[in-house]
């Protein structure tokens, strides 16, 4: 068994977590030309709001929002000018507040880069999602491609590739991964520059708020100085979800040090188990041995209700795509009752949750929740009903303490 | 005075949150919060009720300061506004969401999508108040601090604009046509060009490379400019649909709105193009004499003796903290050129011994203290009176072209707006000087864009 955290999750000994990563018309390329796919709904938000709405009634923990700051490609070092494919996304934040309200209990992660935006802005807008959503919102952290850089214009172009193995790539994503960890820092310490009961609209004093309880944060970094406070009261939440995906050392750290769930992508049960070893080291070099980190799988999944039925889908998907589907994930293609097999047998290795990637919109995520869920449930590993609680609650992670809250006073 | 033949103006309104600022009563036992979103969502549908054409926020990208104190005496703090405006979407179908964003501390191609992002979410319903704010103090929230010289600020706030147009436009009108049968997702646009490509090049911004939104569906988002320099002036009738206007008294109104059109004119728009909406606020009463006192009442709480000083130190740019309200004004001059006491707040570009000067001999006319003069400055409400009196003085206003509509708040968060709607947006739409029904389904339609 890996070193595990006291707190941190163990196999078996907690419910298991179930969250859907939502983009475009499915992660596989020719999704959107299912039967069922909607492809010209993709920038309305009845299409998302009905995603979302699905994955709430098969009781998931949270769904993700894919994002970027540039076009889907099928090449790493820009736009690959396909007309046959999705291209284009609206903005995640912004579709992850659109369905806020329409939505009570499912956290809502969407993506928002580090890389050329403002740490203050990125703080604001989740701690406000926050806020509309009644303490259900997380971020999922990414660091941009340099084909990017041109968008904004303030960096140099840049050509290396997180792909690279060279020593030049190796220091790029250092970099990026280091602004990444300064720009969390940054957001968590604005989300806690209120501390909870800083607004006091006592008339007697004529105070709205009691300004002993607001803090300059006085962030001094490589990529920039933040000072504080921000202007969004503390989220509900304290701290909300911070997520990131990671294929390597350098991102797993980054998560060990500052996340609430790393995603990763082992392919079977000893790559989970040689994953979570990893992070859980990370974790205790960080001072966090402690404190609850999820650890989840980020599984593509192919549903059928036999496996040939499955695999007939997939053989259907590549042939329209013309070509075989890879991910960075692990590609599952089978039955609900399979999978459920081997989200379990991956969970004895560590893992805590999963972030399922459905390949066809909506049809793999209805699998998820018709058929996924209700098998999980009869195996007593997954919730059968919504607690009113916060997305951290639901996680098992406590609200934490304002870092600059005074004790008595 | 003859009447003018043309047809009565259909008078535009915003419904505007009144949070951080001097006119919102907090202490009243029936304030609401200033962050929770059934606030936002309470004040969008009863805007919404009224049939108004759009809700609006406004933006302060870092908390008041008074002698680098944080401001606590005024309501402090607010949500983001895209995702609330986002939100609010969810709860309403014809209200048009404008939200102000600063163009210093932003980038084109993270705004323009969000808000052509808002647009879809909202089937055409964003709006932009482009606001300028560059001062240091905020800067010091942003990677950049407070690089921008105060000349600069129109020059960017023009590039950001046009380079923003280009990214709405990088994709072709009807650039989705997703047919599953011959498997084509997008279309080219009909110049030849890569999808979503674009390029831009200024002093402020050389970008260029691939926009990942489709255009919005009004085209553009509607565009309102809030800032009179003569440099915000020429700004607006270049690049806006509509104007924020601070002018609300009906001389100083028309000249302005003279001014706009003069300026609009000159810069091609038709006449009327470009339209002029002043903030502006009412107290409601059963008689005249019952709003007038409800309004005493009511303008006595927004300016304590405390707000009375810090409204005075914005001119004055001296710490007056040590002043009694109750007593004369402060016999010191101002000293506009020291460092900033009043931080985070839009500063006013006025001359401060001028100002002074018409404050004193205001104060020994009337023999105001320094609250009462705060009062007769900054407590002012636009439209006190009965239900009936109001709908005349707004349709008034707006027929003898002092505007083309008002963006309203209230001193109450959220529920001020309830009685305006039930009680004056009636009269008004009986004598057709506001919509009875919404016709279109976007921002642009509403306005009539
Ligand atoms: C009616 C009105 C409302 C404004 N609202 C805001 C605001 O909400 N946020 C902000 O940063 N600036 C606001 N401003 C400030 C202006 O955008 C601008 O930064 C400032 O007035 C300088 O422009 P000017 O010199 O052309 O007046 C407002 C200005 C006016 C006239």
């Amino acid at each position: 068994m890996p070193p595990s955290a006291p707190s941190s999750p163990t196999p078996s000994s907690y419910p298991l977590h179930l969250a859907v990563a939502l983009d475009g018309a499915g992660w596989h390329p020719a999704a959107w030309r299912e039967p069922g796919a909607r492809p010209d709904e993709l920038f309305t938000a009845r299409y998302w709001a009905d995603l979302v709405t699905t994955a709430e009634s098969g009781l998931l923990d949270f769904v993700t929002i894919e994002d970027s700051f540039s076009l889907q490609s099928a090449r790493l070092d820009g736009p690959d000018g396909r007309t046959d494919r999705v291209r284009g996304r609206l903005d995640a934040v912004l579709v992850a507040s659109r369905i806020a309200p329409l939505t009570r209990h499912i956290g809502l992660v969407p993506t928002a880069t580090t890389t050329h935006t403002e740490p203050f802005h990125v703080a604001k807008a989740i701690a406000t999602l926050d806020h509309v959503s009644g303490g259900r919102a997380g971020w999922r952290v990414q660091a941009s491609r340099p084909a990017e850089n041109p968008h904004f214009g303030r960096r140099p172009v840049g050509h290396v590739q997180y792909t690279d193995d060279s020593p030049e790539a190796r220091a790029f994503i250092e970099e990026h991964f280091a602004e990444a960890g300064d720009f969390v820092e940054v957001a968590r310490r604005l989300w806690d520059s209120w501390e909870d009961d800083a607004e006091i609209r006592d008339a007697a004093t004529e105070r709205f708020i009691d300004r002993a309880r607001l803090h300059t944060v006085d962030f001094d970094g490589r990529w920039f100085r933040v000072r504080g406070p921000g202007i969004v009261p503390r989220p509900p939440q304290g701290q909300p979800l911070v997520t990131l995906l990671g294929h390597g050392s350098v991102p797993y750290r980054l998560g060990a040090r500052s996340a609430d769930i790393v995603y990763a992508t082992p392919h079977d049960a000893d790559q989970a188990r040689a994953v979570v070893a990893e992070i859980r080291a990370a974790q205790e070099e960080a001072g966090r041995g402690e404190e609850r980190l999820h650890v989840f799988g980020d599984v593509v999944v192919l549903l059928g209700e036999t496996r040939a039925a499955a695999q007939a889908r997939a053989a259907r998907l590549a042939e329209r795509a013309g070509e075989p589907f890879t991910s960075d994930a692990p590609i599952f293609v089978g039955t609900a009752s399979e999978l459920a097999d081997t989200l379990l047998e991956w969970r004895s290795a560590g893992l805590t949750g999963y972030r399922l990637r459905p390949a066809v919109l909506p049809d793999d995520l209805e699998a998820v929740v018709g058929a996924l869920v209700p098998e999980l449930r009869r195996r007593g590993v997954f919730r059968g009903t919504y607690a009113p609680e916060s997305l951290r609650a639901r996680l098992g992670l406590p609200r934490p303490a304002n870092r600059y809250a005074t004790t008595a006073r | 005075m003859t009447e003018s033949a043309r047809p009565r103006k259909r008078i535009i309104l915003g419904a505007f949150l009144s949070g951080v600022n001097h006119h919102t009563v907090w202490s009243a036992p029936e304030a609401g919060s200033q962050i929770a979103f059934s606030s936002f969502e309470h004040l969008a549908r009863t805007a919404e009720r009224g049939k108004f054409d759009f809700f609006f926020l406004a933006e302060g990208l870092a908390l008041r300061e008074r002698s680098g104190r944080v401001f606590d005496q005024d309501v402090v703090g607010r949500p983001d506004t895209l995702p609330v405006l986002a939100a609010l979407a969810a709860v309403t179908e014809h209200l048009g969401l404008v939200g102000t964003l600063n163009t210093t501390f932003n980038e084109p191609y993270e705004l323009a999508r969000q808000l052509g992002s808002l647009d879809h979410l909202s089937g055409g319903r964003a709006g932009w108040n482009v606001v300028t704010s560059f001062d240091a103090f905020t800067g010091q929230n942003f990677r950049r601090g407070g690089y921008l010289h105060r000349d600069d600020r129109y020059v960017r706030a023009d590039e950001f604009l046009a380079a923003t147009h280009r990214l709405w436009d990088a994709w072709g009108e009807e650039a989705i046509v997703a047919d599953k049968e011959s498997g084509r997702f997008l279309r080219r646009p009909e110049d030849g060009t890569e999808l979503g490509a674009f390029s831009f090049q200024g002093d402020q911004f050389d970008i260029s490379g691939h926009f990942t939104t489709p255009r919005p569906p009004q085209g553009r988002p509607v565009i309102l400019q809030a800032g009179v320099s003569p440099g915000g002036r020429d700004f607006a009738v270049r690049r806006s649909d509509a104007i924020f206007s601070p002018y609300r008294h009906l001389d100083e109104a028309q000249e302005f709105y003279r001014d706009i059109q003069r300026r609009a004119a000159l810069a091609g728009r038709a006449p009327g193009e470009v339209k002029i909406l002043p903030s502006a606020s009412f107290v409601l009463g059963d008689t005249e004499a019952d709003a007038v006192e409800r309004h005493r009442h009511i303008a006595r709480q927004q300016v304590t003796g405390q707000t009375a000083q810090i409204l005075l130190e914005a001119v004055w740019n001296r710490d007056l903290s040590g002043y009694d309200p109750d007593g004369p004004l402060p016999d010191i001059d101002p000293d506009p050129e020291g460092p900033p006491v009043i931080q985070g707040r839009a500063r006013l570009h006025q001359d401060a011994h001028q100002t002074v000067a018409e404050w004193r001999a205001l104060a020994e006319a009337h023999d105001y203290s320094l609250r009462e003069l705060a009062l007769h400055v900054f407590g002012r409400t636009d439209f006190v009176g009965t239900p009936r009196q109001v709908a005349d003085l707004i349709d008034a206003f707006v027929q003898n072209d002092g505007s083309d509509g008002f963006i309203l708040g209230s001193h109450l968060t959220p529920t001020g707006l309830d009685e305006f709607v039930d009680r004056v947006v009636p009269l008004l739409q009986e004598r057709g000087a506001l919509r009875t029904e919404y016709t279109g389904t976007t921002l642009r339609d509403n306005l009539g864009l």
